[in-house]
């Protein structure tokens, strides 16, 4: 459905991006994930049209997005980041011209449905500079929905929205996948591992990874580690651990806390517990450390040494744990 | 050219919901009908020529006004992205802008149509041949100025830049002919290149060829190069 293929965007200065190639399937909802600079808005800009890219080649739906670029546009519904609008237009001013730009046939239903969807059907005859920022989003959105485009880029969608806003328009996005393609880009980690099926990070104008959620946490683990705190640690609890079968490094982080790294495959939790209780050290808590979609991140945008795994240095990560017990 | 009257039919929307239009349209309604009267009352003529000339010279000082905020405002605001991005040729954009500030100019000049209903109430016979050529040589004249203030407002994303660099240019189209009494030799040229003096015919009640090819022309070239500039902004 959407097709890219060795896409490079120099400005006269700099290189904003550099051999950008991916496709996304119909149905699929792709997100972009990166620093700012990264390069997302650069990438979508040419995706929608915006501009010609320096090299390489795009295409929606089959039309080339420079050489076919009018097809290629009817077939997107775009929201581009800061969403700009015309302040003076009332809402359902802006979405009826937006539907005339488009050529969208029946026009009323159109806008009305695109209203309907994004819940602002009571603000219709609002004019749009006094909106609040999430209802200007909205409205934004709705006109990217405008003429049902089988394709969706949305830069930023959720971008200085309240919580429930938040919620909201990923709902929305949600329910708009599988039948439509969409491409939008984020800062917000968990963001991607709710909503999309495949992540493209990008790091300074490159591609460092594209995979699934899930598939990008377990390639990163090349080892699995478990947090274990006990009550009352001997010298010898980090040698007693360090000899359990799988067991690869225990590191000593004081105050009774270890953390273990074990071969990829085993779950060492029951083994460790017994070998805790046996000994009498007091089990505290112990659970399996998943690195979060933000260690990920870090890692692969992270130039210095993307090899090495982020330290917890004593703070506990904070997403996707699972919490085994407390004594 | 569906797509550039929608778009022109939006600008001319927002043109009557900010202050800009009324204040520009009353500037000049208040300026053209003190000169009317004025001119009336001492020359005691039914005739509109000088009106005509110094609605020409009001023009001049208006135009860059009327088309400021057309393509620079939609570039500061980023609106123009969602522009670009439907299904909308660039020249479209172009022409639907210059044509709402044509719009514009059109309901101002439809004001001063009272003039020449006033002189013919009055029982005064103006020569309507020269009215007429008065005012086909008016919205010719607009159209080139208002074309080049178009172009102005597409080099820069802000709008008294813009209403600087369209004056800059309409004076020194204005002016150009002056020098020709200095550079003799030149002057015929200079004077063919000058906005002005093309003018002077169509207030006389002849319509040259010439003289609407010349205006016609500059018209295009305006929108073709604001066409293209606006093309080479999606390579920056």
């Amino acid at each position: 459905m959407i097709e890219a293929q060795g896409l490079v965007k120099r400005y006269s200065t700099r290189t904003a991006i550099e051999d950008i190639s991916f496709r996304v399937e119909r149905g699929e909802i792709l997100g972009f994930l990166g620093p700012n600079g990264a390069g997302k808005t650069t990438t979508m800009r040419i995706l929608t049209g915006y501009m010609p890219p320096s090299a390489g080649s795009a295409s929606i739906a089959g039309h080339d997005v420079v050489y076919d670029a009018l097809a290629a546009r009817q077939n997107l519904g775009y929201l581009p980041e800061n969403v700009p609008l015309y302040p003076e237009m009332s809402v359902v001013g802006y979405l009826d011209y937006m539907a005339r730009l488009r050529r969208v046939s029946q026009r009323r239903e159109a806008v009305a449905r695109a209203m309907e969807q994004v819940h602002i059907t009571d603000r219709a005859d609002d004019r749009i500079g006094k909106l609040s920022k999430g209802y200007r989003q909205r409205v934004g959105l709705a006109q990217a929905l405008l003429h049902s485009p089988p394709v969706l880029i949305l830069d930023e969608p959720t971008v200085g929205l309240d919580p429930r806003q938040i919620i909201e328009v990923r709902e929305l996005i949600r329910s708009l996948g599988g039948e439509r393609t969409i491409i939008l880009s984020t800062h917000i980690l968990p963001e991607v591992s709710q909503l999309c099926q495949r992540i493209v990070i990008l790091n300074q104008g490159r591609i460092a990874a594209v995979d699934t959620p899930q598939a990008l946490t377990a390639r990163l683990q090349g080892s699995q580690r478990i947090y274990l705190e006990v009550a009352q640690p001997t010298p010898e609890t980090a040698v007693a651990l360090a000899e359990i079968p799988g067991v690869e490094q225990v590191q000593a982080q004081g105050q009774g806390v270890f953390d273990i790294q074990h071969e990829r495959d085993c779950d060492l939790r029951q083994s460790i517990a017994a070998l805790v209780v046996e000994r009498g050290w007091g089990l505290l808590e112990l659970r399996a450390v998943r690195m979060s979609m933000e260690e990920i991140f870090m890692q692969l945008t992270t130039q210095e040494d993307t090899t090495t795994v982020i330290e917890p240095d004593g703070e506990i990560p904070t997403a996707e744990e699972e919490l085994v017990t407390t004594s | 050219m569906h797509t550039a009257l929608t778009i022109a039919r939006r600008e001319l929307a927002a043109y009557f919901v900010s202050p800009i239009a009324y204040v520009v349209t009353a500037a000049f309604l208040v300026i053209s009908g003190y000169l009317f009267s004025i001119i009336l009352i001492t020359s005691r003529q039914a005739s509109l020529e000088g009106l005509f000339f110094n609605i020409t010279v009001v023009l001049l000082f208006i135009a860059p006004f009327m088309t400021m905020r057309l393509l620079a405002e939609e570039q500061r605001s980023g609106t123009i992205e969602v522009l670009l991005t439907a299904p909308v040729r660039d020249w479209e954009v172009v022409l639907g802008k210059f044509l709402a500030a044509l719009g514009l100019f059109a309901v101002m000049l439809l004001f001063t149509l009272t003039y020449s209903l006033m002189l013919w109430r009055l029982g005064g016979n103006p020569d309507w041949g020269r009215v007429v050529s008065g005012y086909l040589g008016l919205c010719l004249l607009a159209s080139a100025t208002l074309a080049i203030g178009t172009l102005a407002s597409a080099l820069t994303d802000n709008q008294i830049t813009a209403a600087v660099i369209a004056f800059a240019i309409l004076l020194l189209l204005w002016l150009i002919g002056a020098a020709g009494n200095v550079a003799t030799g030149a002057a015929s040229v200079l004077q063919a290149l000058s906005i002005s003096d093309r003018y002077d015919d169509f207030a006389r009640g002849a319509v040259n060829l010439a003289d609407v090819v010349y205006y016609l022309s500059l018209t295009a070239g305006a929108l073709f190069l604001a066409t293209r500039v606006i093309e080479t902004r999606r390579y920056r």
